[in-house]
């Protein structure tokens, strides 16, 4: 399951970033850096209207809006609450 | 052969910040230096440098630098790249720090832990800074310093970074510290140059790996929800509720930007006034006398006035950023923006660029993609800066009649509303015509923005900031625009006129040239000579403009009076047409020397300015022919 398509109020745990090519290295650097690192446990707040708009993530402590397209690079567990 | 440069330091010992962005550096920096610090930019770039002194309790005093905030030593913006190259040595004009404290937000360790051990691998002596050690308790964390010690092998110090007393205990600990013998807080594992890409995502699992078991031992492996901040954001982000409170938050600053201004404005138009009349009885009739009224007091008197607005504005900016409101601001606008191909990020320096262009360029520094920041750098001179509304209020108060509309509104208010409006329309639809010219490989553009916790801003960090943003603008006033009125004032008073002159004596002048060679450009849109020449000088700065009017219309008070007296001699002499030609081109009219220096600057090199300069003014000169050939036909002319 992808880090977008988990629902909101969902708890999980990052499995791994998928690795997508060159083109998409700076952004998984750019995600482990802010703390998208497997294991660690993420939640999902809130996303925009209908569903649209930048995914509000919870990872560790922090907060942080992602868009879609990176979402859709996390590939996360989905935990029992 | 090859020359480098020689530099020479302080002698005092440097002692760099490092931290996450949202870690509370800034804050502990403020507390630690106070007022003795000073702002500058990194050479080269355009980054903030901030530096302040410490005197400790030995008398001894040290230099403290505030680095950007990173989240991890592979640099991927500028702020990065800056906070990078100062660690390992190579940044231009400034020594490798002598000494590191790395600021942990105890509330996030897992994230910060794993900069401090970066930074441990750089072979820079290290102190560790465990910051807001008292939220976290608030929310059931406590972390023990000494294990922490242990774990990292370094040393590490506990401050309560927003209380005023939150840094005693680090300043004696710096007291008591040997500072000729450093090298004993020099981790062993050193790893010297700036980190592959490779390296770094081998560092990044092995330190994560270390960081989880540092945790484990700690007994800090477990996620701490932030009930207050969750609870503030199920309103301010709601969907529907979030986008109408943010559009009454803006609504209301731009109120308070010009309804709060009026009294210092006419309070500092009143001082230059004065400082004319008291020059006037004091100096004999002659050049200098013009210099000095015409020319320092008139153009930076006539600048000056805009720093209350300026300040106002950035007092919202200040208390919006301190809340942690206006990243979620930005994540409000995302959508919005992502529409015309940027991101929210581009939202803040957007914002300040209301104010002045030139603080919006620099805030683009936080934007990580490159293509991204550029396109923001490049709409930025077309929010309506402050600079215009002199000219917009002559323009206004000359040919609007005052009339009310409907519900309150005036129709004076809402041309000027109007005017804003086409500056964010025109730059949203430059932006979305860029989408089409940015090569593939520079669209992927991620937003991945931090919400920091809300936090009550404090007085202290608030003034600190009015104050560095004032000095900026100061300096400015001070620098560039006193020497582009000195220049207009001089190229407008020689040569002078001959005897038998008949005509205004600027005719004569080399701005009176330069501005009847330019009427024949600016015939098909409506400017006649004297606004042509205007134009000149208005290049330097927009709101020169007005007080080159008044000059040109042969009046020799400051510009303050000037504009009063300009406004039945303007409205007399053009016609609704040209008027409504000259609002347009102001729009998006390049008019500003310092913000193409500014972005030249930013952008390292002369490629992306003169791209700006040329299509802004192809631009003007469009929405200007337009405006008038509309008009004319409308029988306005």
């Amino acid at each position: 399951m992808n880090l977008h398509e988990i629902l909101p109020g969902i708890r999980g745990r990052v499995k791994r970033i998928a690795a997508l090519g060159d083109q998409h290295e700076d952004v998984r650097g750019q995600l482990e850096d802010i703390g998208f690192l497997p294991g660690e446990r993420i939640e999902v707040l809130r996303k925009g209207l209908l569903g649209q708009g930048p995914i509000l993530v919870r990872v560790g402590s922090s907060t942080f809006a992602l868009r879609e397209s990176e979402a859709q690079l996390i590939e996360v567990e989905p935990l029992e609450v | 052969m090859s020359e480098s440069k020689v530099h020479f330091f302080p002698s005092e010992p440097l002692v760099a910040l490092l931290g996450n962005p949202n870690c509370g550096k800034t804050a502990l920096f403020n507390l630690l230096t106070g007022s003795r610090q000073k702002v500058a930019n990194y050479s080269g770039v355009t980054v903030e440098r901030k530096e302040g002194r410490l005197t400790l309790n030995t008398q001894k005093v040290i230099r403290i630098l505030d680095l950007p905030g990173a989240y991890s030593l592979y640099p991927r913006s500028l702020d990065e790249r800056v906070t990078c190259n100062v660690l390992h040595g190579n940044a231009e004009g400034e020594k490798r720090p002598d000494l590191v404290l790395c600021v942990l937000n105890a509330m996030n360790l897992r994230r910060n832990l794993r900069l401090v051990l970066a930074a441990k691998r750089l072979g820079l002596p290290c102190i560790v800074i465990l910051n807001m050690v008292d939220v976290a308790q608030r929310q059931g964390l406590k972390v023990d310093a000494k294990a922490l010690s242990k774990e990292l092998g370094l040393p590490v110090v506990s401050t309560i970074g927003i209380q005023s007393h939150g840094a005693d205990e680090l300043k004696q600990y710096l007291s008591d510290l040997d500072w000729k013998n450093l090298s004993a807080l020099r981790s062993s594992d050193i790893d010297e140059g700036i980190e592959s890409s490779r390296d770094h995502s081998a560092h990044t699992e092995l330190d994560n790996v270390q960081v989880q078991q540092i945790l484990h031992n700690l007994h800090l492996d477990h996620i701490t929800p932030d009930r207050l901040s969750d609870r503030l954001d199920a309103v301010l982000l709601h969907p529907v509720l979030g986008p109408i409170i943010l559009a009454v938050v803006l609504f209301f600053i731009f109120q308070a930007v010009f309804s709060w201004a009026v009294l210092p404005m006419e309070a500092i138009e009143s001082a230059v006034d004065w400082l004319g009349g008291l020059l006037t009885q004091l100096l004999p009739n002659n050049w200098l006398r013009s210099l000095l009224i015409d020319g320092v007091l008139a153009g930076a008197g006539g600048v000056l006035i805009f720093l209350p607005q300026i300040l106002i504005l950035y007092f919202f900016i200040l208390i919006l950023e301190e809340s942690g409101y206006l990243p979620r601001a930005a994540y409000l606008l995302d959508r919005l923006m992502g529409k015309v191909g940027l991101s929210g990020r581009s939202f803040i320096p957007l914002l300040s660029s209301f104010a002045c262009a030139i603080p919006g360029i620099m805030a683009t520094r936080s934007i990580s993609s490159a293509r991204d920041r550029l396109v923001t750098i490049l709409i930025a001179p077309m929010m309506t800066c402050s600079a215009r509304l002199p000219v917009y209020a002559l323009l206004i108060s000359a040919f609007i009649p005052e009339r009310k509309l409907w519900a309150g509104l005036d129709l004076q208010g809402l041309v000027l509303f109007l005017l804003y409006v086409a500056g964010i329309v025109g730059a949203m639809a430059v932006a979305w015509v860029l989408k089409y010219f940015t090569s593939e490989k520079f669209r992927l553009n991620a937003l991945m923005m931090e919400l920091p916790s809300y936090h009550l801003p404090r007085l202290g960090n608030l003034a600190i900031g009015l104050w560095q943003r004032a000095e900026i603008f100061l300096r400015r006033v001070g620098g560039i625009i006193l020497i582009m009125t000195v220049c207009l004032w001089a190229l407008s008073s020689f040569p002078l006129p001959p005897e038998n002159a008949t005509g205004a004596a600027i005719q004569y002048s080399i701005a009176g040239m330069m501005g009847q060679a330019l009427a024949v450009v600016f015939e098909p849109i409506g400017f006649n000579w004297q606004i042509s020449i205007a134009l000149v000088p208005g290049m330097a700065a927009r709101e020169v403009v007005v007080s080159s009017l008044a000059t040109v219309y042969a009046l020799s008070s400051s510009s303050v009076d000037a504009a009063d007296a300009l406004v039945p001699l303007i409205s007399k002499g053009w016609s609704l047409a040209t008027a409504l030609s000259l609002l347009a081109w102001f729009v998006f009219a390049p008019q500003c020397l310092s913000t193409i220096a500014a972005v030249k600057r930013e952008t390292g090199g002369w490629k992306i300015p003169i791209v700006m300069l040329s299509y802004l003014f192809a631009l003007a000169y469009l929405a200007a022919f337009i405006t008038f050939r509309v008009a004319s036909y409308f029988g306005l002319a």
